[in-house]
């Protein structure tokens, strides 16, 4: 055996450039400072089991599968997106791209339907990180003949037998996870990391929405920043808040009220159009919304947990 | 007798991290992986049984080597061969086509004369293994 008697740390950090992912992850999401300080001790432990590997002093790839929870809109696909980027600069996955599936994509329709369907999105996953949304509806209790265990055993199986190949993140609702790894052991001890992803408070919500409209080239004035503000204290307390989604929703039907107002203006002969006016989201837009009169805004396809 | 056919026919045999290679090549290139087996190794034979489906959509070759071991643990004594499959519309057709599992024992081809009409001899090549029934070929 021939290892070397010191490892440059620093080394490793700087060829596999995980600051600069770190920092991203630092720049582009607001708030988030657990998960933030969880993904940076989740990328130390990576690198000095790097580090150790070089000295021989470690063998075993470390079990990298993790489950995220949180409610929905909190960042977790993108956290995910960032997560798989890490790996592969660390090199623990060799192609660091992201499959996002949900139970449809795992779970077939009648017998000997699943475990082709399920082996298709392990393939595809393979190299990069698989990224299981809402994962307690593969397990079904109520229903013993549901496919969904057929599903579970085929991926703890790949879970544990090709750990260089794939990692597997687990994502969904904290309490719904919880029961799910309650009834299925198998997972919970396939599983190194857990990240609880907290709700945004107000003011990070309000920094999120500007960061948006920003980055659509928009802004808001004064008096509709004052709006906002007000349409998030509002949307937070009605059913079926989707964090940072609802507030993309919001801003959505937002852009469309400006849009018509711009259109109804120019019916009426005003033909010109400043691009100031192009970009400005005033306070009409925001207050026309149903938040205001104690409705809740329609729900959007893109919405897809909002049943 | 050793057959040979498709690409890389006058190499040895490949390691398995040499058919991992060429796979990540064929991935690379945007090609779909598929792996088939069969126990008629004739030339004419281009009917070979389908391992699974087509792999589309795959980035690693891990997912295709996942196949390739469960079709060759199914059929340890038969031949496999892994094709690659360029989709590009105009194009939709194999690229890359190489063997990559061979019976122990290859009983080969022999030659057969067939007496026509006149003094005519037609000339065919006869593969041994079929005559046995599927199942007892190798």
């Amino acid at each position: 055996m021939n290892h070397p008697a010191t490892v440059d740390l620093h080394a490793i950090l700087r060829d596999a450039n995980v600051q600069e992912v770190l920092d991203q992850l630092d720049r582009e999401l607001i708030g988030l400072a657990p998960v933030k300080r969880r993904i940076r001790e989740i990328a130390a432990l990576l690198v000095v089991s790097r580090a150790r590997k070089q000295m021989g002093l470690e063998s075993v790839t470390p079990t990298l599968h993790m489950s995220f929870t949180g409610n929905p809109g909190t960042g977790k696909t993108t956290v995910a997106l960032r997560m798989a980027e890490i790996l592969h600069r660390l090199g623990y996955v060799r192609k660091g791209h992201l499959v996002a599936v949900t139970r449809d994509d795992l779970v077939g329709q009648y017998i000997g339907h699943t475990a082709p369907k399920t082996r298709d999105v392990l393939k595809r996953a393979m190299g990069g990180v698989l990224f299981i949304d809402e994962a307690y509806y593969l397990y079904r209790p109520e229903n013993e003949r549901d496919y969904g265990q057929e599903a579970i055993e085929i991926l703890l199986q790949v879970m544990e037998n090709q750990r260089d190949d794939l990692v597997v993140i687990l994502a969904g609702y904290k309490d719904r996870m919880d029961t799910f790894f309650a009834s299925n052991p198998g997972f919970k001890s396939r599983i190194a990391h857990h990240v609880d992803f907290p709700d945004y408070t107000g003011d990070e919500l309000l920094q999120i929405a500007q960061k948006m409209i920003g980055e659509m080239n928009y802004e808001f004035d004064s008096a509709a920043l004052t709006a906002v503000r007000e349409y998030i204290d509002l949307r937070i307390r009605q059913p079926h808040f989707a964090n940072a989604r609802s507030i993309r929703n919001g801003l959505d039907r937002a852009r469309m009220r400006q849009a018509n107002r711009l259109f109804d203006t120019a019916l009426n002969h005003n033909t010109q159009v400043t691009s100031q006016a192009l970009t400005t989201i005033t306070e009409a837009d925001i207050r026309a919304s149903r938040v205001f009169q104690g409705g809740e805004d329609p729900p959007v396809a893109d919405d897809k947990r909002q049943t | 007798m050793r057959i040979t056919q498709g690409t890389f026919s006058f190499l040895p045999d490949f390691s398995d991290d040499e058919i991992r290679a060429q796979i990540e090549y064929a991935l690379g290139k945007g090609w779909a992986c598929s792996v088939e087996f069969t126990d008629d190794p004739h030339p004419r034979n281009v009917y070979w049984n389908m391992w699974e489906l087509p792999m589309f959509g795959l980035k690693d070759a891990a997912g295709v080597m996942m196949e390739v071991a469960a079709c060759r643990k199914a059929h340890p004594n038969e031949y496999i061969k892994l094709n690659a499959f360029d989709s590009t519309r105009g194009v939709e057709s194999m690229c890359m086509s190489f063997m990559i599992n061979r019976p122990k024992e290859e009983p080969g081809f022999g030659l057969v004369r067939q007496e026509c009409s006149g003094r005519v001899i037609r000339y065919t090549t006869h593969s041994y293994a079929p005559d046995r029934a599927p199942g007892k070929r190798y």
